[in-house]
């Protein structure tokens, strides 16, 4: 479902670049316009959306534990998938959070013909997840180089360790072969296997479709059809100290690529994408397992009608008084 | 020999054309739901709409403003509930829980992975709650709010346990049972709901127990199984009843007051408390553990919850102790405290025998008797026998909610290994924080829903076979008294040698009591290994 | 011997022709998880599904000994009986195992390595198996009716043992217990 519709967006939000910028010479709207546009909807909507998750309360502690809770104190607690402090809870957010660890979580044991037990990788998923999260990081880090003068130390560092493969000129990223792999092979999984493909809406086709050419045209850029990178650094500083230039001469190639991350930022509040701070407001992680340590407190607490003892009694004094029960009253 | 027509055209319509899940209806086939609840239980529980119904019939008769009154539902549960907010926003339909369900392993039903079943509501969310539903719909993954959506999600939420196994998979936590919480939450609020949740939680709600058994014969009861346990080592116990002053309440699911096997694992709880010669009381008036109101709604919850701490308040006891079940130990964890504390006219637990202070429920004041007794066993103040479990090949079978709501793993396999000695766990992804369901939890363990309990329980049943196989495994132990209600019919169809037994019957077969007479058979009246000639005689 | 021998050449393809035709009778998404895996524990049903039917080709192409054959035609209508499914289709899974029989066998019928009237003995011993799944679905289905009436039974049979609604005869009490005891 919606693999063509997102695809053929994507391709007309590239066409629409093409025409503005070739054609109606729309320069500074798609180099000034949109990324200011695409910001501020970026920021506004991103704390919009997390402050309306924040609004509603956490009623009541529902963690989900994932291992021995803490208990008597010769029994072993697993204190990363069942925290019972703050501490722990931090681990185990940071296990979530850094390493995916509930998506590890997804292994299979299985019995082949014989007795023997073998271990199972399910965990492409997994892998193909983490490569593709650090993969964006570490391009996201390194195209600091445009948005700040002096480049800092460790963009200069990341750049060399990205590099280290000294293959090809300018030297390739091995980033950016990652990035274009993981992104295919999840667009793949949706495809191939039929139970994701049936839950795939347009929306999980769209950021991928989104992704991916963001990538290629990146790399087409910085491999095949280079762009003069002094402008677009003027380009970019310009943006980030609110003194906008728009340099002539920046290929239209360069304007599709800012586009799509443009397109990214302003689509990003409104998305799926907001798992990146959803993650860390889900109330089944982000909680320590204490609640018969200490009482959670739920905001909304409101008394409810219930049937009391002296009803009940009530109901059945004359029965309880002769099956021997201890009665609060001795009649009506 | 080409002219033949080929039989499998004979017999089956092939793969159903390939539709979208939005386009696809249930069937309301015999087996796959339960009864809808009936109008005299609603009106005991104060909910909306109470009427007589049936999901066969065309109208369900709705409130003339239903939508509405979703809508304003479904508003005030994302102001009240954080989980669903986050839940409804950032699941990316990864994949990683849909294989998870037992419902789904055992049914296929896509609607049954748990990706979908958070989408029905997820449609309708977007739809009216996000700006992306409102202009684009359907390609946002949004849907129109009609009378077949509801229909929908009536099937499809009274077809998912609770168990939370998925959540566990989820790389965003994301909780299923939460969303099945809310989406009864708002069925109920149309007055759609099913018998098996509202009978017990009425009967709970007026007489103290789903039975709705009243006081006398609660305490009848109980002296029954007194006579029972007196029959097998001669000791005779004195439970009390609705006693002021003792030092513990005790409460305990009413299933094990009533059915077999559950009634062993009491005589079990009896067995112990008399031994160590514990001061406690047993209420009529507070004399159910579970609580279906988890099942129908945060209102239900409480009101049958509530019961708790009152009757602990009024007995004036320090603490109470909580018999094995599964969901009420989640109410009681995650619910209890919060919904009915503070529990201030309570003391922290501190078992009188051992010393041990519990501190891990020092808020809460109600302590898993599963965590006493393995306390108790652990500084030696049990004389147990475990060879009068020899005839026994146990397994163990982690309750969803214990498992994934508390993290209660080796408290009940320490209990077990000391007082067995044929102990086995099935394969490590069917146990602990990863255990199947039974495939009946959350008020889905009526008849009438038998044949979807049998394809839900598969996945723990082929576990179960797996162990029989291997290591002769006759019993499968649990701490839930729902499993010990289904797991007996689950296997009895898959795995017809295996019997169900809680923790505690096991502790009453192996501990020693003092003055006891020899004893020839288990709780059950089976023979004990090497004792088969002598219970014959006595025949 | 000719197409049983004919026919055992090539086992394994057999019984995954047989899988593959049985996975047809779900629906797509469903089939796609049945066979994602042989995983026993994952996956039971794929699972339990491949590995009888691989048993009951051999049994099939070998001895057709109805000891051995009964728990593996058990297994795969057991899960059928509880499924979506009308009891033709429930059981009919057995008749594909004809067309594909008929589809291998037509080339050694030119063969002439295998007489049609092999083909018409074997399909015989399908027909058989079939009756075979038909007494077991017939019975898998008694006993999920029987199981709904024994727990409708055993919710109160405690309380009416106990309000002495149940007659206290001595050989009646033992019967009850025996009745009982098969429930639990």
């Amino acid at each position: 479902m919606g693999i063509k519709f997102s695809l053929l967006s994507v391709i007309a939000l590239m066409a629409a670049v093409f025409v503005g910028v070739k054609v109606a010479g729309l320069h500074y709207f798609f180099g000034v316009v949109v990324p200011y546009a695409a910001l501020a909807t970026f920021l506004v909507g991103f704390i919009y959306r997390v402050l309306l998750w924040a609004r509603s309360p956490v009623p009541f502690n529902i963690t989900t534990t994932s291992g021995q809770q803490q208990s008597l104190p010769w029994v072993k607690q697993n204190k990363l998938d069942n925290p019972s402090t703050t501490a722990g809870t931090i681990g185990r957010m940071a296990l979530e959070v850094l390493f995916f660890r509930s998506l590890f979580r997804n292994t299979k044991y299985e019995y082949h013909e014989g007795p023997k037990l073998r271990y199972q990788w399910e965990k492409w998923l997994w892998i193909f997840g983490l490569l593709f999260h650090y993969s964006f990081l570490v391009i996201f880090l390194r195209h600091l180089r445009f948005f700040a003068e002096p480049v800092p130390g460790f963009v200069h560092s990341l750049e060399g360790l990205d590099g280290m493969l000294q293959v090809g000129l300018p030297g390739l990223y091995i980033t950016n072969l990652i990035f274009i792999a993981a992104v295919t092979f999840l667009f793949l999984r949706r495809v191939v296997v039929p139970q994701v493909r049936y839950i795939s809406l347009p929306s999980d086709y769209f950021p991928l479709f989104l992704l991916f050419f963001l990538g290629v045209t990146g790399i087409i850029m910085r491999y095949f059809s280079k762009v003069d990178v002094v402008k677009v650094k003027e380009l970019a500083l310009g943006i980030v100290t609110f003194n906008p230039v728009v340099p002539s001469g920046i290929g239209v190639l360069f304007y599709m690529h800012f586009f799509l991350l443009c397109v990214l930022l302003a689509y990003f509040p409104f998305s799926k994408l907001m798992h990146l701070g959803g993650v860390f407001l889900s109330p089944t992680r982000n909680m320590p397992n204490d609640p018969r340590m200490r009482r959670h407190v739920n905001p909304w607490n409101y008394p409810v009608k219930v049937h009391t003892y002296e009803e009940y009694e009530d109901d059945f004094r004359e029965k309880m008084i002769e099956a021997g029960l201890p009665v609060e009253k001795e009649s009506k | 020999m080409a002219k033949v027509p080929k039989p499998n055209e004979l017999v089956f319509d092939y793969n159903p054309p390939q539709k979208w899940w939005m386009d696809t209806k249930p069937e309301f086939r015999p087996g796959t739901w339960c009864y809808p609840g009936k109008a005299k239980n609603a009106e005991v529980l104060g909910l909306p709409n109470p009427r007589e119904w049936s999901p066969l019939d065309e109208d369900w008769k709705l409130p003339s403003n239903w939508k509405e009154i979703i809508f304003e539902g479904m508003r005030d549960c994302l102001n009240k509930y954080r989980s669903l907010r986050v839940f409804m926003d950032i699941c990316v339909r990864c994949g990683a829980c849909s294989d998870k369900c037992h419902f789904y392993i055992g049914s296929g039903d896509p609607k049954n992975m748990p990706v979908l079943r958070g989408e029905l509501l997820r449609s309708v969310y977007r739809k009216d709650f996000t700006l992306a539903g409102k202009i684009m719909g359907r390609i946002a993954g949004a849907r129109e709010l009609n009378e077949e959506v509801v229909k929908e999600w009536f099937y499809y939420f009274f077809q998912c346990t609770e168990c939370r196994r998925c959540s566990v998979f989820c790389p965003y936590g994301i909780d299923t049972a939460e969303i099945t919480i809310m989406g009864r939450e708002l069925l109920n609020l149309l007055g759609v709901n099913i018998d098996w949740v509202l009978g017990p939680a009425a009967n709970c709600y007026l007489n103290g127990n789903h039975l709705g058994i009243q006081p006398h014969a609660f305490k009848d009861m109980i002296e029954f199984f007194v006579e029972e346990i007196e029959a097998v080592n001669g000791i005779r116990i004195e439970p009390t009843f609705n006693r002021k002053g003792a030092e513990v309440l005790f409460i305990t699911p009413s299933g094990d007051v009533f059915a077999d096997p559950g009634t062993y694992t009491l005589m079990g709880y009896l067995m112990l408390f008399h031994e160590i010669g514990l001061d406690y009381t047993w209420s009529t008036y507070a004399s159910e553990g579970g609580n279906f109101g988890l099942f129908t709604n945060h209102d239900t919850m409480k009101k049958l919850n509530a019961k708790m701490y009152a009757e602990a308040e009024r007995l004036g006891v320090k603490y109470i102790i909580g018999g094995e079940c599964g969901h009420m130990w989640r109410v009681i964890q995650q619910y209890m405290d919060t919904m009915n504390g503070p529990a201030d006219f309570l003391e922290v637990p501190r078992s009188p025998i051992t010393g041990t202070v519990f501190d891990n429920a020092k808020s809460t004041k109600m302590i898993h008797i599963v965590e006493f007794t393995a306390d108790l066993i652990r500084n030696g103040k049990l004389k147990l026998d475990p060879s009068r479990n020899d005839h026994l090949r146990v397994t163990y079978h982690d309750s969803c909610n214990p498992a994934r709501a508390m993290g209660f793993f080796d408290e009940p396999r320490y209990v077990i290994k000391n007082v067995c000695n044929n102990f086995w766990d099935m394969p490590p992804n069917c146990i602990r924080e990863q255990t199947f369901c039974c495939g009946s939890g959350s008020g889905l363990n009526t008849d009438e829903f038998m044949e979807m309990r049998m394809r839900g329980g598969l996945p723990r049943a082929n576990a179960v076979k797996h162990v029989h196989d291997k290591h002769g495994v006759n019993m499968l132990s649990c701490i839930c008294a729902i499993d010990r209600a289904v797991l007996p019919p689950l296997m009895d169809y898959w795995v017809p040698d295996v019997d169900v037994t809680g923790v505690h019957e096991l502790v009453g077969n192996a501990i020693v009591m003092e003055g006891e007479t020899e004893r020839t058979t288990d709780l059950r009246g089976n023979p004990l290994e090497g004792m088969e000639d002598m219970s014959d005689e006595d025949l | 011997m000719g197409l049983e021998q004919f026919l055992a050449g090539d086992k394994p393809a057999l019984a995954r022709a047989w899988f593959d035709l049985i996975l047809g009778t779900y629906p797509p998404e469903t089939s796609a998880l049945l066979q994602k895996d042989k995983n026993q524990f994952a996956n039971p049903v794929g699972y339990t599904l491949s590995q009888s039917l691989s048993g009951i080709i051999d049994e099939m192409l070998g001895g057709f000994d109805h000891e051995k054959v009964l728990p593996l035609v058990d297994q795969v209508v057991r899960v059928r009986a509880i499924q979506d499914f009308s009891p033709a289709q429930a059981v009919g899974f057995v008749f594909l195992l004809k067309k594909i029989v008929r589809n291998r066998a037509e080339e050694g019928i030119r063969e002439k390595r295998v007489s049609p009237n092999e083909v018409l003995a074997f399909e015989s011993k399908i027909d058989q198996l079939a009756l075979m799944a038909f007494n077991v679905y017939t019975g898998c289905r008694e006993k999920l009716y029987e199981l709904r009436v024994n727990e409708v039974k055993n919710r109160t049979f405690r309380l009416l043992q106990r309000a002495s609604l149940i007659a206290e005869i001595p050989e009646q009490d033992t019967q009850l217990k025996n009745g009982k005891d098969s429930i639990t």
